[in-house]
């Protein structure tokens, strides 16, 4: 979520009602964008823990369950900024923005169902430059007017 | 950013983004939205076939209004044709959008689950990943009906790829979280936890979770994975940080890794395998050795990765809760922590604390911090910590600090956030009543937690101070002083108000003595406050009055006039208004007798969980109180049923006399001893048991302390003789003859006023009395332990000899007739004349079965019941003590103690024996000393005391001297024979 209270990206990984989502984001902004500087990254929640780490304009946050490691958890959130940024070449909200399907995919191929999948930054950015390769055999580039023309 | 630009094709998408993003307004985007939506539908539906590219870009801009938080309701169909294309890219975007937008249209998941399937079988490595993802995704349970059987075969097969094989561990777990009856490892089980030897780091890592989570449901099955995790692990902790290449985070080798082979193992107990445990144990000490090490970089993640490792080793010590050194060392470690200048660390190692201060090996250790802690609770700036700070307070308390936490909880309260000071009070609240070595530091602390928070003070609080003070008659008096006190702040608390309307219109008649709090005075007290409160508040109040008129006649006018007055009885609340009504028809209606009965004083309240422990449990959740804080608080039980009001309501009262089975109904009968003989087969059970006395002895505060024969109160009723089945018919045959027992019986009350007076197999006795000045008041229950009923039930209460001109006593008749399992209650109201020794007799006479019984009891009427206490300085005491000094007016006796010598237990039973307890005042502190003077028609008899325990005595005994001075010589006498035999 950036600074702002603008959700940029999310992802859930138990089964919850659109509304409860809805309502959960709303609520976990105001607590964690309401947190000062040198507070500490972890806060009780419900009966989750929030790990939150902010890097720039956005607020990266998990919910993590009561026995979860909080420290590692928060290296979770900076390996995902670092992919991030190796991908995008010093990532910034922008390019979440613009690319957010692009983002998914990362997130996708270092975390599944929850758990991590791979730690290995290699693994994963291999994972996704492979898939960029995919995409640019499968395209021929197309003209300017003819994508202004679709909008 | 080359690999952006690159692949990146859409540009359409982008545009519109940025549209998006140039809406200055919320119309201005929703129009927006709103116009690509009607241009995506006309697409979708238009008679030309769209190409996948096309297809792609639309369900991509479907995804993002979606990600803006707009309903989308159409585009499904064009997503699932997406899967099945052959190119990467439309793929990716069709699983995509059915992960975040899958919809349970049933037509749908069969299409959808099509195309996975095919994409499963593909051999193609990403095409599989990508269908992984999806399955995992969306979790739902036809998806797992459908690829339950086939993704562990995937998992295993030696030719599948390792990133395939990570992303089937996760999908598995996921179906294995949603529906664990359709995901079977059965055959797979081994070669599973053969993962844990894989080559790829990557692998491990995946399976590992999966691992986890099926030991947790299934740990004997999965037990072989212990000793391949410590090798593992062991490998990992012991590879210099280069080792691992791209596994190595931050200088520290595979710190997720680690963790999670970690957190595996608090799946187990410590291994059983000597070499195994002991390579466990080198790992740990290893990980405690590193944290030690200068770090080998600066940079935070480096610190972060390596105490996440340490963090869950600790958590494993602790789990473990075996290694007494490893605890120790776990504990100075955090203890370090504490003052490290990172807030993530000291939030960590407070929470971890914790725990550690529920091991009887780290205990004292996490103690001796408690400076620092306190320090944390008063100067940590981020509320999050100082929480754990309390949490931890909490924790690490015992008997030897409770004082000093309970003390700075309560100061910490005053300025605590809003957010967390509901659960200090209840934490205080708690812990004032878990480790309350007198009643009077309970009474304060819950009373200033009145004060200081009374807002955050629920009711179940307010409800325990109630329970304990009625359960315990020693703290009466004190309770009813100090909330008099309290309520005499010009503003408090309505939660104060409630305590103290209760508390007063129970036992208000305790301090009436005294002419600053005479009866009058009171309630122009409660009532200075009654205009301010809500409407619950003042129904109480309006039954605290009612009480009041009963205990104390002189104020009935005053308080009927308040009760008569417009503002009560035609109060617009209809409560208020019926109240009022009632007691005022039943102030004026009702003879004394009545009154008092239908007002009597609230029975003790069954021994339960503290309902304030429940609430804390209720908002923390399970496992945030140890299960001996659990077993301590049920010990210490008791519940308010049906909330506090239930005090005013008379007929509430009578009924929950009659109706609420004791749990201690069940304890005197098993004290008793023998088996309930074959007259009575399974009658003790339908006794109602009323006896506040067994109640209070079951409260666990009195019964840790009291030395075992205390506590038997029934264990009499057994008598010599008679423990065998021998005819029921324990009866003398002359009335005017008192059983043998008695005396002992008698001796039992003396420094008690309620419990059960006499058991055997037909009948059950139990006593309830009070006493104020000379007066005293003496209720007799009398159950029917049969299932038979009672004839012709007479009670006769006579005064033998001298006795007759000494007491007045007059007792009601009660009904001839008892059936079988009842009880009938008796209410004998007792005035003392003059100082007497011996005691009135209670002959009982009944057919039963057409046998006639006879009993003759003496009643437990002592000249010490109609003491008042007298709290006097030491220089007073013993003024009057020299003014005592001719030698009839001391009575001395020495003798041998009959129980272990506990200052707890003395200092109740002179309480009990109605004496003011004065402390300070005598130069040995060993020593008790007591002031009180008996209320007798006649005439006052002042009355000094005075008891010197000595532990060794020459003879190995523990002695006792007891000397007791009076202004009459017979009172001295009779004191000292009564309490020779209560020590």
């Amino acid at each position: 979520m950036s600074r702002q209270g603008k959700l940029r990206l999310q992802k859930w990984y138990t089964a919850t009602a659109e509304r409860d989502k809805k309502k959960m984001v709303r609520e976990l902004m105001q607590v964690v964008l309401a947190r000062k500087p040198k507070m500490c990254s972890f806060l009780e929640w419900r009966d989750l823990k929030i790990v939150y780490k902010r890097y720039a304009s956005l607020y990266f946050c998990c919910a993590v369950e009561e026995q979860d490691n909080e420290l590692i958890t928060l290296e979770v959130i900076h390996r995902f900024v670092e992919l991030l940024d190796k991908y995008f070449g010093s990532v910034c909200e922008l390019d979440i923005i613009f690319n957010f399907e692009k983002a998914y995919f990362i997130l996708d191929e270092f975390l599944m169902g929850g758990e991590i999948q791979d730690t290995s930054k290699k693994s994963v950015l291999k994972a996704i430059e492979q898939a960029d390769l995919l995409q640019e055999e499968d395209e021929s580039p197309r003209s300017v007017l003819e994508e202004m023309g679709l909008a | 950013m080359p690999a952006v630009s690159k692949g990146d094709g859409m540009r359409g998408l982008a545009v519109f983004i940025s549209d998006i993003r140039n809406c200055k307004s919320k119309e201005a985007e929703i129009k927006r939205i709103n116009k690509e939506l009607a241009n995506i539908r006309s697409k979708f539906k238009g008679d030309k076939a769209l190409d996948g590219y096309s297809k792609k870009k639309y369900v991509c801009k479907l995804l993002f209004i979606f990600l803006l938080g707009h309903d989308i309701d159409f585009g499904h169909m064009e997503a699932v044709n997406l899967l099945s294309s052959n190119k990467y890219t439309e793929k990716q975007i069709g699983y995509l959008f059915i992960s975040v937008l899958v919809n349970s249209n049933s037509e749908l998941i069969r299409l959808i689950n099509n195309a996975i399937k095919n994409d499963l079988s593909s051999r193609n490595p990403t095409f599989m990943c990508l269908a992984l993802h999806c399955i995992a995704n969306v979790g739902s349970r036809e998806m797992a009906e459908a690829f339950a059987g086939e993704i562990p075969r995937i998992l295993v097969a030696g030719d599948t790829m390792d990133s395939v094989k990570q992303s089937a561990a996760l999908c598995l777990l996921r179906l294995y979280k949603t529906s664990p009856d359709l995901v079977l490892m059965g055959e797979w089980t081994s070669r599973v936890v053969h993962l844990l030897n894989d080559q790829h780091m990557g692998v491990v890592t995946a399976a590992i979770s999966l691992i986890t989570c099926l030991s947790q449901k299934n740990p004997d099955e999965f037990k072989t994975c212990v000793s391949l995790a410590v090798s593992r692990l062991s490998r990992i902790v012991s590879s210099a940080s280069t080792d691992l290449q791209d596994y190595t985070y931050y200088f520290v080798p595979a710190p997720w890794l680690s963790c999670k082979l970690l957190r595996l193992l608090q799946c187990y107990p410590p291994p059983e395998d000597g070499a195994v445990k002991g390579r466990l144990v080198e790992c740990l000490e290893t990980i405690l050795n590193k944290a030690q090490e200068p770090p080998k970089s600066k940079k935070v993640q480096h610190s972060n990765a390596k105490n996440a490792i340490l963090f869950e080793a600790i958590s494993l010590i602790i789990h473990y809760d075996s290694e007494p050194n490893l605890l120790v060392r776990a504990c100075n470690q955090l203890g370090q922590f504490l003052q490290h200048r990172e807030t993530n660390l000291r939030y960590l190692a407070l929470e971890s604390m914790c725990t550690l201060a529920s091991s009887e090996f780290s205990h004292e250790a996490v103690k001796t911090h408690i400076e620092t802690v306190i320090n944390a609770l008063k100067t940590e700036r981020d509320v999050s910590v100082r929480q754990r700070a309390a949490d931890l307070l909490y924790a690490m308390c015992d008997r030897s600090n409770a004082k000093q936490i309970v003390a700075e909880m309560l100061s910490y309260l005053e300025t605590a956030d809003y957010s967390i000071r509901e659960e200090m009070v209840l934490k205080v609240a708690i812990l004032a009543e878990k480790y309350a070595v007198d009643y009077s530091w309970y009474v304060d602390t819950i009373l200033n937690l009145i004060r200081i928070a009374g807002d955050y003070v629920s009711e179940e609080v307010w409800y325990r101070v109630i329970q304990i003070v009625i359960n315990r008659d020693d703290v009466q008096g004190y309770a009813a002083k100090t909330v008099f006190e309290a309520l005499q702040a010009p503003a408090c608390h309505e939660n104060m108000v409630k305590v103290g309307g209760y508390i007063l219109g129970e036992f208000g008649n305790l301090i009436a003595g005294d002419p600053r709090s005479s009866p009058l005075v009171q309630f122009n007290l409660l009532h200075s406050k009654f205009h301010l409160c809500s409407v619950p508040t003042r129904a109480l109040l309006l039954s605290a009055y009612i009480k009041f008129i009963n205990l104390f006649p002189e104020t009935k006018s005053t308080i009927q006039e308040v009760l008569r007055s417009d503002s009560q009885i035609r109060n617009s609340d209809v409560e208020l208004q019926q109240r009022a009504v009632e007691y005022l028809k039943l102030s004026s209606i009702a003879s004394t007798d009545v009154l008092a009965t239908v007002l009597e004083e609230m029975p003790p309240f069954p021994e339960r969980e503290s309902s304030i422990l429940a609430k804390l449990k209720k908002k923390k959740g399970p496992g945030a109180v140890s299960v001996n804080e659990l077993e301590e608080g049920k010990r210490e039980g008791g519940e308010l049923n049906g909330g506090g009001e239930r005090g005013g309501d008379g007929s509430a009262i009578a009924a929950s006399n009659a109706s609420t089975p004791s749990p201690s109904a069940d304890l005197l009968g098993l004290r008793t001893g023998p088996p309930v003989t074959a007259a009575a087969p399974s009658a003790g059970s339908l006794l109602v048991d009323v006896f506040s006395e067994a109640g209070v002895n079951d409260d666990g505060f009195l019964r840790d302390l009291e030395p075992p024969t205390e506590s038997s109160d029934s264990l009499l009723a057994e008598g010599p003789g008679d423990s065998d089945s021998a005819p029921p018919s324990v009866v003398s045959e002359d009335p005017a003859t008192p059983l043998p027992e008695s005396n002992e019986l008698l001796n039992k009350f003396v420094c008690k006023n309620n419990g059960v007076l006499f058991e055997n197999q037909l009948l059950q006795i139990g006593i309830k009395s009070e006493y104020r000045q000379n007066l005293g008041r003496m209720y007799l229950f009398y159950g029917n332990k049969t299932s038979v009923q009672f004839v012709t039930f007479t009670t006769t209460v006579t005064c033998p000899g001298e006795l007759q001109s000494q007491l007045n006593v007059q007792s009601k008749t009660v009904e001839p007739l008892i059936e079988g399992g009842a009880q009938v209650q008796q209410v004998i109201n007792i005035e003392c004349l003059t100082d007497f020794t011996d005691a009135p007799l209670l002959n009982i006479k009944f057919r039963y079965g057409g046998a006639l019984q006879n009993l003759t009891l003496k009643l437990p009427v002592t000249i010490n019941k109609f003491f008042q206490p007298t709290e006097m300085a030491s220089h007073d005491f013993f003024q009057r003590w020299k003014q005592l000094s001719q030698p009839q007016q001391e009575a001395q006796k020495i003798f041998k103690a009959n129980n272990a010598m506990d200052t707890e237990v003395l200092k109740a039973k002179l309480l009990g024996l109605g004496m003011a307890l004065l402390e300070n005042v005598d130069p040995n502190p060993e020593n008790f000393v007591c002031a009180g003077v008996i209320q007798t028609k006649a005439q006052q008899v002042g009355s000094l005391l005075r008891l010197e325990p000595n532990a060794q005595a020459q003879s190995g005994e523990q002695m006792y001297r007891l000397t007791v001075r009076s202004s009459k010589d017979t009172v001295s006498k009779r004191l000292c024979e009564l309490l020779a035999e209560q020590f």
